[in-house]
């Protein structure tokens, strides 16, 4: 009785009794979820256009972040550093295009996804000749992301927000914006769904693989540095930043592999539900650290009663 | 030059239009218009063992509608692919023989770079992006277009004219429409590219004869107005041959038989295995006549 008690009443009672707690614990959960909710476009948007699960997402966000530190170490100023970055994700995407997809063209799916954890390996190498192995703080301040915080005092509480996360959730929410614009309204982002659709109807067309290849790329460059800030301001900058990447996993099995806004609401909501579960049934019931298998075990669910996942692109079936 | 064999006689080799094989005349030369299209004796394998094109030669003249008959199997969407290089994707490649496109090698070309020199294939099955509107789908024809917003709308208008039906289905989703409606985009997405010539694989697969003389009918007004020549592979010979000016039947990887459209449908073994009419009590090629087949390579 008291078991159950713990599960289906107290929960909900402490959150009608703090409602300024379950405020600051959705906030908190909403942050987090918008980065998994970015980290999981990058998954999809390669995956839509060229059926690649592209293992190496995780460290370009490290990659990433690394470059635009190194870059300012080097004394190029902040804001120049990030065109730099940029140009330096471009680079590296038309580098993948030439080196590793268009030699494994035609190869089936597990080789590309093989030959993307060789690219792991390597920006992992690579990056540690170059920038080393140790922590690193990111640039923060000097990007002009406020760090300060607000705080609000709704029912009697107290809720603090941010403004770095304030400047993230902004931020993340422009680029998704920015992004579902292109690839509704541009020829590029056209091209881009419809290689995604069908991959032989978009050849005949005319569609190029290899320039769709290095914009797919370039534009999970972009994702991934944005990630990177984000998520380096808030825990700093190391590879084991990497292993974020595993938590975009349960989103796109949530979210479903193809679906752009699957990826958005499937991050947002493991991200809110993860810590609620966590703070509300995990710490009281099971000694916390909920966090590190909640989303899987979500995931798991979901993919018994869907298996396309929760917004995976319905399957057109025409009868 | 060979033995000819009989059937040849009957099947219009004295049509004077036709462009002699093997030798594409050159510009200028002779009073037959240039072919749009040669393809000189050519050979593809799959997975490097699987011989599948046993050396075809066909041309299609400047503003011809030209048909490539047969039956399942007999290898008429290789030929296609081939043409629009689109075999790399299937593990296919053309391992002898040349294919001359508006007087240039196909083989060294992208598709994307065949496209935008007038060359696009309307594969087989419509292969519409389903996800996306017909609108969308109308738009991605024009990816290798380089002369701007007008003039891309403006085709637009011109496609929609073309097919009303698909004006008014605009923004559903590719997926959701008809079989026909489908068809009529993928055309509509081909003609997008402002092509000079039509690979069209199988258009009246899975529609209705209504809706297939529709399409066919459409294919007519477009190589009339806008000059575009077609290469149309089909098994519905009858219609095929209608429409078509000259045409050629394709048989496991050979051709055995062409000819004016006219000549090909009075003929008396199309009839019988192809048109389904006469010939009675036969029941394969086989059986009745092995055909010589004629070596185009000899050039």
């Amino acid at each position: 009785m008291d078991l159950l008690n713990a599960i289906f009443v107290k929960p909900f009672a402490d959150m009608v009794a703090a409602p300024d707690f379950l405020l600051q614990v959705l906030w908190e959960g909403l942050v987090a979820g918008v980065l998994y909710a970015l980290i999981a476009l990058g998954f999809v948007l390669i995956y839509k256009s060229s059926r690649i699960f592209n293992f190496a997402q995780g460290i370009m966000v490290v990659f990433a972040a690394l470059t635009l530190i190194g870059f300012h170490e080097h004394g190029v100023p902040a804001l120049l550093a990030v065109p730099l970055t940029l140009a330096v994700m471009f680079i590296l995407a038309v580098a993948i295009e030439r080196v590793v997809l268009r030699p494994l063209v035609n190869q089936p799916d597990i080789i590309l996804f093989m030959a993307t954890i060789g690219i792991t390996l390597f920006l992992i190498g690579f990056g540690e000749i170059i920038f080393g192995g140790e922590n690193k703080v990111m640039i923060t301040e000097e990007l002009l992301i406020p760090t300060g915080s607000y705080t609000f005092e709704p029912f009697g509480g107290f809720v603090s927000i941010e403004q770095k996360d304030l400047t993230a959730v902004v931020g993340a929410v422009v680029l998704v914006v920015v992004l579902l614009v292109f690839l509704n309204r541009s020829k590029m982002g056209r091209a881009i769904r419809a290689l995604g659709d069908d991959h032989q109807a978009a050849l005949s067309v005319g569609i190029s693989l290899s320039t769709i290849w290095v914009l797919v790329w370039f534009i999970a460059g972009v994702i991934a540095l944005a990630t990177g800030i984000v998520w380096g301001a808030r825990a700093g900058v190391s590879f084991a930043l990497e292993v974020i990447a595993y938590k975009a996993l349960p989103v796109l099995m949530l979210g479903g592999l193809e679906s752009v806004s699957g990826a958005i609401i499937g991050g947002i909501a493991i991200g809110v539900l993860e810590k609620l579960f966590e703070i509300y049934w995990g710490q009281p019931l099971l000694g916390g650290n909920t966090e590190t298998w909640f989303a899987f075990v979500l995931a798991l669910i979901v993919l018994l009663f869907r298996p396309q996942g929760l917004f995976g692109e319905r399957i057109i079936e025409r009868v | 030059m060979q033995k000819q064999g009989r059937n040849e006689v009957e099947t219009g080799r004295d049509d004077p239009t036709r462009p002699l094989r093997g030798h594409p005349p050159l510009k200028g030369e002779g009073n037959a218009a240039p072919p749009i299209l040669s393809v000189n004796n050519i050979e593809v394998i799959y997975d490097h063992v699987i011989l599948v094109l046993k050396g075809v030669s066909l041309t299609v003249p400047q503003g011809g509608i030209t048909a490539l008959l047969g039956a399942n199997g007999a290898g008429k969407t290789t030929t296609l692919k081939a043409i629009s290089n689109l075999l790399h994707g299937e593990r296919g490649e053309v391992t002898k023989g040349t294919i001359v496109f508006a007087g240039e090698q196909v083989q060294a070309r992208s598709p994307n770079e065949l496209v935008r020199r007038g060359c696009i294939q309307v594969m087989e099955g419509r292969h519409c992006f389903g996800h996306l509107s017909v609108e969308d789908n109308l738009l991605t024809g024009a990816f290798t277009r380089r002369d701007g917003n007008a003039a891309i709308r403006a085709d637009l208008d011109l496609v929609y004219e073309y097919f009303p039906r698909l004006k008014v289905r605009r923004t559903s989703q590719a997926g959701y429409t008809s079989g026909g409606e489908q068809q009529m985009t993928a055309i509509g997405r081909a003609l997008m590219s402002r092509p000079k010539m039509i690979l069209l694989d199988e258009p009246s697969m899975g529609l209705a004869p209504q809706l297939v003389e529709e399409i066919f009918e459409i294919v007519r007004k477009l190589n009339e107005e806008q000059g575009v020549s077609f290469l149309l592979a089909e098994q519905n010979t009858n219609i095929a041959l209608r429409y078509a000016k000259y045409g050629y039947i394709l048989e496991s990887g050979r051709i055995v038989l062409d000819g004016a459209a006219e000549a090909l449908r009075r003929n008396e073994d199309v009839k019988e295995f192809y048109l389904g009419v006469g010939g009675e009590g036969r029941k394969s090629f086989r059986d009745v006549k092995h055909y010589k087949r004629r070596k185009r390579w000899l050039s």
